[in-house]
């Protein structure tokens, strides 16, 4: 997997834009290996994983070469099916090679089509079983806390993952234990495995309820690098609790026949289409 | 009209003693067993989901206030947390009760905490029969739910003795654990035996030509209590004591078995899924064919009511295994 050749970026915001733009290349990539993958969030989620592993000065406080640096911020994935996009977002910080993403989801590869914490540097738990993340993650902010090291825990959910008790009783935790070391990312796709969210089980107003549980809440176009950017901003000022970043996404983002196909979550990809969409994704820049 | 003079028993209670009046008891064992070993071990952490007070956890609770998160009455969250604090290099001791840790939170338990293999020790108060609330807190069928666990170490202790020993067994054991709590004034039994507890053995308390008795939990207790009644019949019962049920202690479990005695197993729990279905598919995995009688609770659900009465008519009572035996010699 080779970069073409792109105009040198210069702020912050392009930087992060042609981090995200790898980010879909690669997910691209890594879908056509299996023929398949969850390339609609991955394309979707791909500007919210740049902010935090391709940021200039790091929104995560990272050692890309060293996975379990006992300093580091965790970034839980608890959407196990987004795994895509994110060993391209590790990729990105180079906790794993790009050649290694050729091999996702392959026999014996370190990338499972679901991350798994055992599998993979940089996967910091196992995902797939829905709405176990922020749990985990109040435990590794109230532990981490005690034990008085200061990184951060974040953990990207989807606003699927509002449908599962577990989440709100996370929720509470983390307000009630004022967790200020604690982020919830919330990636609103509004799509589940039945269909759109609105019709599979509403969520909205998801920024009212999360703020209810006392959480400072942030919401964004998670597609728009200088409004994440500026979120992220605004979520390191507030330390009186945890926060949560609310990012409106689009599954298929950066490919345009895809961000208009019907939406479906699993989006079925024909075998040529493939080179296409990377054809497309270049096009966008 | 007049009084009754006679005392009634208390029915129904949430929670209830199964000490027999006048037996020795020591109180809140777990608790004080996991000052004793927080004291050596900064790491070791408390967690309850609003029931600190009634697992023993509020003795630690008290001794160590900054070393204990109350969580709520959120069992998933409680062991997502647990799962996290063990991540970042706690040892988390998390309790409920045994039908919330294991029915509602299962999930939570399997893959947070027993996939990674986390040195998380889930305590389970009220497990089997041990509160005459009814189903919803009788955790009947706990250890058939995590028997099928990978990773998950399964203790069912016997008294305050078995508990004060496991417990620091389990914090330094690295991988995932679960405790059978026996709470509040729990009787003290195995230390007139010469018993010491070891994590994943099997200990014969006594031996005996004509019954061997295969027995875990409070079970123990009533199975040496048998044990002695029978001596009057003269008949020689021998009781093998199981505290972990998983992993089981094979080898020393077919060592006694290959017997010509009978060969009874007692567990505090549904006849499914339980000690007596693990000892029985050693035996037959092994070609053992000894015949194997069972005192475990019936494949039901269990009515609500006062602990002796429910343990005479489910056969966990000291009198029904008495009875048992008798009538299969």
């Amino acid at each position: 997997m080779t970069s073409p050749v792109t105009s040198p970026p210069d702020t912050q915001a392009d930087r992060v834009r042609a981090a995200a733009t790898r980010i879909r290349r690669h997910a691209l990539t890594m879908g056509e290996v299996q023929g398949q993958g969850y390339i609609g969030q991955a394309l979707g989620a791909a500007d919210v994983l740049a902010a935090f592993y391709a940021r200039e000065g790091g929104e995560l406080r990272l050692r890309p070469e060293d996975p379990e640096w006992d300093d580091r911020d965790r970034f839980l994935l608890s959407i196990g099916h987004y795994a895509i996009a994110l060993y391209a977002a590790l990729a990105e910080a180079g906790t794993i090679a790009v050649d290694e993403l050729g091999t996702y989801g392959s026999d014996d590869s370190r990338l499972p089509m679901s991350g798994m914490a055992s599998y993979t540097p940089g996967m910091e738990i196992s995902g797939g079983s829905l709405g176990h993340g922020l749990g985990v993650a109040c435990g590794m902010a109230m532990g981490l806390r005690h034990r008085g090291n200061s990184a951060r825990v974040i953990n990207l959910l989807s606003d699927g993952e509002l449908d599962e008790g577990s989440t709100w009783e996370a929720a509470l935790a983390g307000a009630h234990h004022e967790l200020s070391n604690l982020v919830a990312v919330v990636d609103v796709n509004g799509l589940q495995a039945d269909g759109p969210t609105p019709g599979v089980l509403r969520t909205e107003p998801v920024t009212d309820k999360w703020r209810a549980f006392g959480w400072h809440a942030v919401r964004v176009d998670g597609n728009d690098v200088d409004a994440l950017l500026a979120g992220l901003d605004e979520i390191r000022e507030h330390t009186a609790g945890p926060s949560v970043l609310i990012c409106d996404t689009r599954t298929g983002r950066g490919v345009p026949f895809l961000e208009t196909r019907e939406k479906a979550h699993f989006m079925p990809v024909a075998e040529h289409e493939w080179a296409a969409a990377r054809a497309a994704l270049e096009e966008q820049q | 009209m007049s009084t009754p003079t006679t005392k009634r028993l208390t029915t129904s209670a949430m929670i209830a003693s199964f000490a027999d009046p006048d037996q020795r008891t020591i109180t809140a064992p777990f608790g004080h067993a996991l000052n004793a070993v927080a004291e050596q071990r900064p790491e070791i952490v408390g967690l309850s989901a609003d029931l600190a007070k009634y697992t023993d956890m509020h003795v630690f609770r008290d001794a160590n206030p900054d070393r204990f998160f109350q969580m709520g009455m959120a069992e998933q969250a409680m062991l997502g947390a647990a799962a996290g604090m063990a991540e970042v290099g706690l040892v988390p001791f998390a309790s409920t009760y045994s039908v919330f840790a294991t029915r509602r939170a299962y999930d939570f338990l399997c893959l947070d905490i027993a996939e990674p293999g986390l040195n998380v020790n889930v305590v389970g108060a009220l497990p089997g029969l041990t509160t005459g609330y009814g189903p919803s807190h009788q955790a009947t069928e706990d250890l058939a739910i995590l028997r099928g666990c990978p990773n998950l170490t399964i203790v069912d202790p016997c008294d305050a003795i078995d508990i004060e020993q496991a417990v620091p067994q389990l914090a330094a054991h690295a991988g995932p654990t679960y405790l059978r709590l026996l709470r509040g004034k729990v009787p003290a039994v195995l230390d007139e035996y010469g018993y010491t507890f070891e994590l994943g053995k099997a200990t014969e308390l006594r031996g005996g030509r004509d019954v061997l008795f295969v027995s875990t939990g409070l079970m123990t207790m009533r199975a040496l209590q048998a044990a002695a009644r029978l001596e009057a019949d003269r008949i020689d019962a021998a009781v093998l004591h199981v505290p972990t049920i998983k992993p089981l202690d094979t080898e020393t479990i077919l060592a006694q078995l290959r017997t010509d005695r009978l060969v009874v197993t007692c567990e505090n729990h549904t006849v499914v899924g339980g000690l007596s279905e693990a000892v029985a598919a050693a035996a037959g995995y092994a070609g053992i064919s000894t015949r194997i009688r069972t005192a475990a609770l019936p494949d039901e659900f269990l009515a609500a009511g006062a602990l002796p009465t429910l343990h005479d008519r489910y056969g966990l009572s000291t009198d029904a295994l008495v009875e048992q035996v008798r009538t299969s010699l």
